[in-house]
């Protein structure tokens, strides 16, 4: 604990718990930062060598053009995301409204189902989403995908809106229904315009779960649906290669855009 | 329900309530029950599944073989959560006291890795502890070793990819419980005549154990669970229960044992939420 090491310390040194404390704290952000750079480093390196600096290049971003298998999952990835965001949010959105709006029996197991989706191991959803799918009879492949990441998104998309409904103020919605709008226009008018940040941003957190997950997609897809991190997981299995620094970078790149965007949204807009 | 204001709204519940019932309830809950049912099953030969009531599977884990993944996966987990602590808390405690005007800054530097994946997050360090990976060559040249060491498939190089993966999820609850902290409560105890060391731990420390508790909460049971570090990190010497379940499931396809093993891994979240529930409050839950 860098705070009792320090502690001890400050009675005769000064400011040297404060360093040690700013030095701990750098050295740990750069754990978090240096491996991902290494990894993006490495994927520009002009030879098929990837611990060993050679020269600057963008062949393997060209090889990851010219890869059929690549592109297939990137757009079987587009399409699971972009079905199972529109579905989540406009599912997490309803719950969301019904959860801070309404009190009714069987709340408090609404709200517990809700984040025990959120923390479950993935491990166990997708072991069990398996065996619903196979007793079930549906054929693995895209369409179970696209259900079992809807079922991961709805929670997270329920919470990041549930937090933009309990800020809100309800005398806008009060006075629109005062002035004779029925709940669905109030709500259309209202309601949605005022919580859109809070939608949108749930929108891109499900887009970006969908897109970067791998453990639950594992159990339920089936041959021939493989989606980005599939082809990434079968890649490393295959052997360490530039190519799949370079496919990292594209992912990484893409989900560090989404995240700061979403979290842009929310900040403008609570600012505003 | 509001009262009031007419059926209308029961209506309108029902009709908010009624994609999420289907869907979570459907594809979340039902699914549950099933490999809850199947983990009292007895698994044939040619991996079809008869349902009773069948111990065995639980029992099971008491084989010396399983029993060994076991323990080697709490250790793992446990290792994974101590120093998961022990780097995130100085961070997070830097971060809320001393981060100033950059603390939205470094708060997003820790959510940009937490919602990275951790697939490639692993791949960045299957190339860093790779045979002449840069971690060999760094040792190489600080002279602590002469020849490339066997850094990757041991039990250490999975503890290290989870630990880089987790750490987040450490730092950012911690980061919620000290945020919430008055520091006057610090300046009074100081006032008071406590060193430093006694204000942090007799004050500050103890004030943010929800996000403590929490933090390991979010970090230890993925990790009791985490199949794709040792996968990749661990390789056949490196087996965890992840690593087992998905075995049962994919291989060997004795659905039943890995029903049990699964339902135990819930099992142990479930213990988890109520050791919080009681030690923090239900009220806080929705920090987690």
């Amino acid at each position: 604990m860098g705070e009792s090491k320090t502690g001890r310390a400050h009675k005769g040194l000064g400011k040297l718990p404060d360093r040690a404390l700013l030095l701990l704290t750098a050295l740990v952000y750069m754990f978090l930062y240096a491996p991902i750079l290494v990894l993006v480093f490495f994927s520009f390196n002009s030879t098929k060598n990837t611990q060993v600096w050679t020269g600057f290049s963008l062949q393997w971003y060209g090889a990851l053009l010219h890869d059929q298998s690549v592109l297939d999952a990137f757009r079987t990835s587009m399409i699971v995301g972009v079905t199972a965001t529109a579905i989540s949010t406009v599912i997490g959105t309803f719950t969301a409204l019904a959860l801070t709006r309404h009190r009714f029996r069987g709340k408090t197991f609404a709200d517990s189902t809700i984040y025990a989706a959120t923390v479950m191991p993935e491990i166990v959803v997708g072991v069990s989403l398996l065996v619903f799918f196979v007793a079930a009879g549906l054929q693995l492949g895209i369409l179970t995908i696209i259900i079992a990441h809807v079922a991961f998104c709805i929670s997270f998309v329920t919470i990041v809106v549930r937090a933009r409904l309990a800020g809100m103020d309800r005398s806008l919605e009060e006075a629109a229904q005062d002035l004779g709008a029925n709940p669905v226009e109030t709500f259309l008018r209202v309601t949605l315009p005022l919580i859109l940040p809070g939608v949108m941003a749930g929108a891109l957190l499900a887009f970006t779960l969908s897109v970067d997950d791998f453990v639950i997609t594992f159990f339920v897809s089936g041959v021939g649906s493989s989606t980005l991190p599939l082809k990434i997981y079968s890649m490393i299995k295959f052997g360490v290669s530039p190519v799949i620094n370079a496919l990292s970078t594209v992912v990484l790149v893409a989900t560090m855009v989404l995240i700061l965007g979403g979290s842009r949204i929310l900040i403008r807009k609570e600012n505003a | 329900m509001e009262k009031g204001k007419g059926g209308g709204w029961s209506l309108g519940l029902a009709g908010l309530l009624s994609p999420v019932t289907l869907w979570l309830g459907l594809f979340f809950m039902v699914p549950l029950l099933l490999i809850l049912a199947y983990s009292f099953g007895t698994s044939g030969v040619y991996g079809g599944i008869t349902l009773g009531f069948n111990p065995g599977n639980y029992l099971k884990v008491f084989d010396p073989l399983y029993l060994q993944i076991i323990v080697r996966t709490l250790v793992i987990a446990v290792t994974n959560t101590v120093l998961c602590l022990l780097l995130g808390y100085p961070l997070a405690y830097f971060v809320t006291f001393k981060g100033g005007r950059r603390k939205n800054l470094l708060i997003l530097m820790v959510m940009i890795p937490f919602w990275t994946s951790l697939l490639l997050r692993a791949y960045a360090w299957v190339v860093i502890l790779g045979g002449n990976g840069i971690a060999n060559r760094v040792l190489q040249f600080l002279h602590i070793t002469d020849h490339p060491l066997d850094l990757i498939f041991t039990p250490q190089a999975v503890t290290m990819g989870m630990v880089y993966s987790y750490l987040p999820f450490m730092v950012l609850p911690l980061y919620a419980a000290l945020e919430k902290f008055d520091p006057r409560l610090k300046e009074a105890a100081q006032d008071l005549g406590a060193s430093r060391w006694h204000t942090f731990w007799q004050v500050t420390f103890p004030l943010s154990m929800p996000g403590v508790i929490a933090g390991s909460i979010l970090v230890f049971i993925p990790s009791a669970g985490e199949f794709v570090i040792p996968n990749l990190l661990g390789g056949a010497r490196t087996v965890l229960v992840g690593n087992l379940i998905q075995q049962q499931f994919l291989q060997a396809r004795d659905w039943a044992f890995g029903s049990a093993l699964a339902v135990m891994l819930a099992a142990l979240l479930v213990g988890a939420i109520m050791f919080y529930v009681r030690k923090v409050g239900a009220e806080k839950l929705e920090g987690v």
